[in-house]
């Protein structure tokens, strides 16, 4: 049985309430921390952890934390990411709505590591019922004494704040969230500076995913080395995959990385394999914005070995033959499903979720769905083809923050492998238009 | 005693080092570079967001990307991505490739296709034409054809209070307005509404920007999307004479430039730099009400300093034209062969024309094949 580091206790009833929480040894690691802890040797702990951001970019945490400034008489924030509302992605929300009191757990141990007196928990504006949740798990473990002034009588104080966001992906990205925290509109800002030397109110801020801040109270209970020895390489630990699609088990699961990609579409364990009857066409591995794979490349790398499910080997080979681990939105589709469709739905939600700020990716989201949305309805031509490809590229790289890769990288993955569906659309508009209509000629199947 | 000079960091520029105070941006170097030598005006990227004079402004529209190939003496690096020079600093060292780098010139023809893409290219009827940024921005740099097929995104013409109109049609975005009214006033009144390309500069629930200098939106804007209600219409700034004067006004600093039409002034402005830009801002009295010439003291004929649209007529006798269009025309097109003899001989005319009706029958029965 692999160890689990999130959702070991996941299915204990009760364990949203901090009672049972604290009888399966929650709370553990704020005494542990507190107590016989300094903060740099948490930082430490994490670093040698080698924990890599869950949200999506894989940035070592213990990093990203050393990088944050600590100029006198300046406060310090801690602001936690629960702005998940990448299409595939639904882990934080599993892990935030099953067990509140692992996050809360985390931020007080990451937020006496960074010396931050006040956090932040950005919740997505659409998880009301989850911003309910956390607000009675803080009240729990304020009643507890493990919240508010002078912790288990250490001296430390920390008030939790829970934020729900405006209903935006956009506040999703790190200076976004900060600026629509500050009350302002989520548009993000110009880096440099980057948040952990001016950030929320213009003071030093770490922000970090749900499932990254998460780890923290399994790393300082058991050591950052024990949690270096799970997973391949610089890939450590466990991570949270979301399946969708067309597996006979979608769901939440906690993977230790390393196992390969094949073990996890087909064993029992995992996603139990493609629906029966049906073959694996292609996966988006980490969510909507990395780049598409067919079942052949996702299944090897293009040296013939296993792929395997960490950062490094999912993005073997660059965007020619890879793609990202990303936020872990694992879409599993079937010979059933529509690439030009599927990318169209992509593209449509990338126009609707930009925030205008910047040129390239204002203006070129909605064209790329514009031309899109023709190829889909049969009125593109050959030339629309090499035109998405060159809308993409010239946003690619060009815009503020990654919401404009994140648009470009899909339209132009999908075009990279499965050129030859978007030329049937504009040869065989009468089919393609038809409902429920996909392709069915040459396809690489497993 | 001596005094220390302050240290100063030596950066390259497309090949052209300049030593320039810390915390200089790389825009600002390269308008240094230009300013010293007016032949060097189109080395500087062109800016449609960044307005020097507001705070905060720049790094939206992306147009004044460039490449760092080396990010500093220190760390020679190359920068991964094409950098917005607008804000970004100088480090001692650094090495910009600006309209040497193929990729950055590639780059900015897709930044004016985007900001194209939604303008509705109403030049003709446009107040703003020949004295537009996006007009200047897209004669250097835009594609003669547009690639777009689609729908264009239109807005309903907006007053905003009774001396500005807005045309959001025709708007890119740049924030500048919205900079100019967080400094103008201590509330937030004009800012803009919903998302992505449907977002829209708008004021608070149509409440007007209440203030002295609320005229200034329109010179920051750098297309036709503010615009001078008194002036709606009125002329074709190429047939406008600019000519500076000032006058002693008890809200601002009363230094303008008054555009004649004849004997009428027709339009009040702020003085704008050679960079479009508006150092001392202006009243509303001044601006829209001081229509007289009787109101002001003149100085004399304004120097059109931007390199423009506008300043193709009468007024660039004393500049030199950029060469830059005049490269990229002579790469792109081949010379018209004019080394034919002069003829004005009748019948040898008679015998030419025959000649080439002859040759172009044959072309067209070629083509019909």
């Amino acid at each position: 049985m692999p160890v689990k580091i999130l959702t070991e206790h996941i299915n204990v009833p009760g364990i949203d309430t901090f009672e049972v929480y604290r009888k399966m040894g929650g709370y553990t690691a704020v005494e542990k921390a507190l107590k016989k802890m300094t903060p740099d040797e948490i930082v430490e702990e994490v670093k040698k952890s080698g924990v890599r951001g869950r949200g999506g970019a894989g940035f070592p945490m213990g990093m990203k934390w050393s990088f944050l400034a600590k100029p006198e008489g300046v406060p310090r924030y801690l602001v936690c990411n629960a702005d998940e509302s990448e299409p595939g992605t639904f882990k934080d929300h599993y892990l935030m709505k099953n067990n509140p009191h692992l996050l809360i757990e985390g931020m007080i141990v990451s937020s006496f590591a960074l010396g931050a007196n006040k956090s932040f928990i950005y919740v997505r504006g659409e998880l009301m019922y989850v911003i309910h949740i956390l607000e009675r798990a803080i009240e729990e473990a304020k009643a507890a004494g493990f919240l508010g002034k002078n912790i288990l009588g250490t001296g430390y104080d920390l008030e939790l704040v829970v934020q729900p966001g405006g209903g935006a992906y956009i506040c999703g990205e790190e200076t976004a969230l900060l600026e629509s925290l500050e009350g302002k509109r989520g548009n993000p800002r110009n880096k440099p500076p980057f948040p952990a030397v001016k950030g929320l109110y213009q003071c030093p801020t770490v922000v970090n995913n749900v499932e990254s801040i998460s780890n923290t109270p399994w790393i300082v209970n058991n050591g950052g080395e024990a949690y270096a020895a799970l997973g391949v390489g610089r890939s450590t630990g466990t991570k949270l995959i979301s399946v969708s699609g067309h597996v006979n088990k979608p769901g939440v699961y906690e993977i230790p990385l390393g196992i390969t990609v094949e073990d996890f579409i087909y064993a029992d364990e995992w996603c139990g394999g493609i629906r029966p009857g049906h073959h694996l066409k292609a996966v988006v591995a980490g969510g909507s914005s990395v780049p598409i794979l067919p079942a052949n490349l996702i299944l090897t790398l293009a040296n013939g070995d296993k792929r395997l499910m960490t950062y490094e080997s999912l993005s073997d080979g660059g965007f020619a033959t890879g793609t990202m681990l990303g936020s872990g939105g694992f879409i599993v589709m079937d010979e059933t499903t529509c690439i030009v469709r599927n990318t169209l739905t992509f593209a449509r939600f990338y126009h609707h979720e930009s925030c205008g700020q910047c040129s390239p990716c204002r203006e070129g989201t909605g064209w790329m769905d514009k031309v899109l949305d023709r190829i889909e309805h049969g009125k593109g031509n050959m030339r629309d083809i090499d035109l998405l490809v060159d809308v993409a590229k010239k946003i690619e790289g060009n815009t503020i923050c990654p919401l404009g890769d994140a648009a470009a990288w899909p339209i132009a993955a999908a075009i990279r492998h499965f050129r030859h569906e978007f030329e049937w659309h504009v040869t065989h508009p009468l089919e393609a238009t038809k409902p429920g209509a996909v392709y069915r000629g040459e396809m690489e199947l497993v | 005693m001596e005094t220390t000079a302050p240290q100063l960091f030596k950066i390259t520029f497309d090949g052209i080092e300049i030593e320039v105070p810390p915390g200089t941006t790389i825009m600002q170097a390269a308008r240094k570079i230009a300013e010293a030598d007016p032949t060097k005006m189109h080395l500087a990227p062109p800016a449609m967001c960044y307005y020097e004079p507001l705070k905060g402004s720049g790094g939206k529209c992306r147009a004044c990307l460039v490449k760092v190939s080396a990010g500093s003496a220190k760390d020679p690096r190359p920068m991964p991505k094409l950098v917005p020079s607008c804000i970004t600093t100088v480090q001692d060292g650094m090495i910009v490739e600006n309209t040497t780098n193929e990729a950055v010139v590639e780059t900015r023809k897709g930044i004016v296709e985007f900001l194209l893409l939604n303008h509705p290219l109403d030049c003709p009827v446009c107040d703003q034409a020949g004295e537009c940024h996006l007009q200047d921005f897209a004669f250097e740099h835009g594609r003669v054809q547009t690639r777009y097929e689609e729908d264009r995104r239109t807005f309903e013409k907006q007053d905003i209070g009774p001396y500005v109109q807005l045309h959001m049609t025709r708007c890119i975005l740049c924030y500048r307005c919205v900079f100019t009214a967080d400094q103008i006033t201590n509330k937030r009144v004009h800012g803009v509404m919903n998302r992505g390309d449907h977002a829209e500069i708008s004021t608070y629930i149509e409440k007007a920007i209440d203030n002295d200098f609320s005229g200034n939106v329109i010179d920051v804007c750098p297309v036709g999307a503010l615009t001078d209600k008194t002036y709606r219409f009125k002329n074709r700034v190429w047939f406008t004479k600019p000519v500076d004067a000032h006058c002693d006004c008890e809200k601002c600093s009363g230094k303008v430039t008054l555009w004649y039409r004849g004997d009428e002034v027709i339009r009040v402005t702020a003085r704008k730099n050679e960079w479009g830009e508006v150092k001392e801002f202006i009243c509303n009295t001044c601006r829209f009400e001081r229509k007289k010439t009787s109101d002001w003291t003149i100085e004399g004929p304004m120097k059109v300093a931007r390199y423009s649209v506008i300043m193709a007529n009468k007024y660039r006798a004393d500049l030199k034209k950029p060469e830059f269009g005049l490269k990229v025309a002579a790469s792109q097109y081949k010379q018209i062969d004019d080394s034919r003899p002069f003829v004005t001989d009748n019948s040898t005319i008679r015998e030419l024309s025959k000649e080439n009706n002859a040759k172009a029958n044959q072309r067209s029965l070629a083509e019909n094949n």
